[in-house]
């Protein structure tokens, strides 16, 4: 059995959230609250070191950079929203935050999410005759056509736009399908990790 | 009430317990499956091996926080393992402010699981600062991604520690992604895509991903076009991980991922036996309820 206080506190908290699958009660409630306190005073001290100190405080009073001071105010403009009055001005900010971010991540993110994968849905491979390479690209190639069939509402899905609908659907249900699969794998999979810390770290009753 | 009635009704709290009692008994009595070497987990594990030993870092990013550790920290643990057995340098970092605290305790506490293992065995031991950093976390992920293919050394002016990052061995001669031969992004969420975007189509810079299962659907297509090299696929991936780390390094440690494989198995064969089970239960109601009107 661990001799750690701080174990002994992770098992009592863990212990304490699975009351739940009981019923609600209140030590599940404190800690929940004590995750949530903890997790915003956590987050809150860290931005203030790495943030707040390191990317503004330190380059201006060390390094004499007081141009970093011009970024700093148009962030501290977003406090603005607070006073009716002058709330136009977080609008700055967010205007910089948007311009910059749809800008930046536009022409990545189209030649990321479409042209490559447009490319690779279009392109059969054939290294060195491999046939399962050329089924597997059949395969989404007709996945994503009758998907995006699907998806076509203007169209009546009757007859042959209708079919290929269907096998639209098909697809549709076999992704939620691995997707539930693997949400279950994911659960289980944090619930173990929980186990494994209960029984050997704290209580040490496997190895 | 017969038996299919009383089956159709059960109380979710039996599920659980059932559910409990094949995740715990399993974990008892140690039962290993062979474990498999699917292409995504040795696309990931060959790319680290190719890297020139004690030449420049690789990258990993612990994008994610304590929700989803127990299926991320494993990878993080193996693929350490596996840099500190062949003597590869890497730079940990984080972009969540939660993920910062993980990323150097998990760190730690390999480096020094692995000291303890190479004093043993007579093998060179590891040094911060020379075969490891960990950086601090830095505020705007797309930024930090972007910044990073710019200088390295302009994002983390110092380490998670305070000292100067141009100090330190590791780092030397790092200027930016040209040096770094792969990024893995460890992430419970999108955030691998941001690096694809941000540090693959832009830089060209190698990205590989550790992802939790329940994500790992919507990661595929970016394996398949080669925009990631290598993909974790949750605790599966973890522990196929932890096997090849294994059986070419034999490396002393607990393997959590592997000794998680068999309770994961047993609660699954329990998830399908009481899915199937539930079908033939409502169809068997369903037909005596019609009988008896």
């Amino acid at each position: 059995m661990s001799t750690n206080i701080w174990v002994w506190i992770a098992a009592i908290l863990t212990l304490a959230i699975y009351s739940f699958l009981y019923k609600d009660n209140i030590i599940y409630k404190i800690a929940e609250y004590l995750l949530v306190g903890v997790s915003i005073g956590y987050t809150t001290a860290i931005t203030w070191h790495n943030v707040i100190i390191a990317k503004m405080v330190v380059p201006v009073v060390d390094y004499h950079r007081y141009y970093m001071i011009i970024p700093a105010v148009i962030g501290c403009l977003m406090f603005t929203r607070f006073f009716k009055k002058v709330s136009w001005l977080s609008k700055i900010p967010i205007s910089f935050v948007i311009g910059a971010g749809a800008g930046l991540g536009l022409p990545l993110a189209f030649q990321t999410y479409i042209i490559e994968h447009s490319k690779d849905t279009i392109a059969i491979p054939w290294h060195g005759g491999n046939t399962m390479l050329l089924v597997d690209a059949i395969l989404i190639f007709i996945g994503v056509v009758a998907t995006l069939v699907y998806f076509f509402f203007s169209v009546k899905h009757k007859g042959v736009v209708g079919k290929i609908a269907n096998i639209g659907i098909w697809y549709i249900m076999i992704s939620f399908g691995a997707t539930f699969g693997f949400t279950v794998m994911a659960r289980m999979s944090l619930f173990i990790d929980r186990m494994q810390f209960l029984l050997h770290d704290w209580l040490g009753l496997i190895h | 009430m017969n038996f299919w009635e009383k089956l159709s009704n059960l109380g979710k709290k039996w599920i659980y317990l059932m559910i409990a009692i094949c995740v715990i008994v399993p974990l008892f009595f140690k039962f290993e499956f062979k474990m498999g070497k699917s292409p995504s987990t040795m696309g990931l594990y060959n790319k680290i091996e190719s890297i020139a030993p004690d030449s420049f870092p690789f990258l990993m990013s612990y994008d994610y926080d304590p929700s989803t550790q127990g299926e991320l920290s494993p990878m993080a643990i193996a693929i350490l393992r596996h840099a500190f057995a062949s003597h590869k340098r890497v730079m940990l970092m984080s972009l969540l402010p939660q993920g910062i605290g993980l990323a150097e305790g998990v760190t730690s506490r390999v480096a020094k699981e692995f000291n303890e293992y190479a004093i043993k065995e007579g093998k060179d031991t590891v040094v911060y600062g020379t075969d490891y950093v960990v950086l601090p976390f830095t505020p705007g992920a797309s930024a930090v991604m972007l910044s990073i293919g710019e200088s390295l050394k302009n994002t983390f002016v110092t380490d998670y520690y305070g000292n100067l990052t141009d100090t330190l061995e590791c780092m030397k001669n790092v200027y930016n992604y040209n040096q770094i031969p792969v990024t893995i992004s460890l992430a419970g969420s999108s955030v691998p895509k941001s690096w694809i975007i941000y540090a693959y189509t832009r830089y060209n810079e190698k990205i590989a991903c550790g992802v939790t299962a329940v994500s790992a659907a919507d990661f595929y297509p970016y394996l398949r076009t080669g925009q990631f090299v290598g993909m974790l696929t949750g605790l599966r991936g973890a522990a196929e991980y932890e096997n090849l780390v294994r059986e070419n390094y034999n490396v002393e440690g607990r393997d959590i991922a592997i000794i998680g494989m068999s309770p994961q198995s047993f609660a699954h064969l329990f998830i399908i036996f009481m899915i199937i089970l539930g079908n033939i239960s409502y169809f068997i109601v369903k037909k005596q309820k019609a009988r008896s009107l």
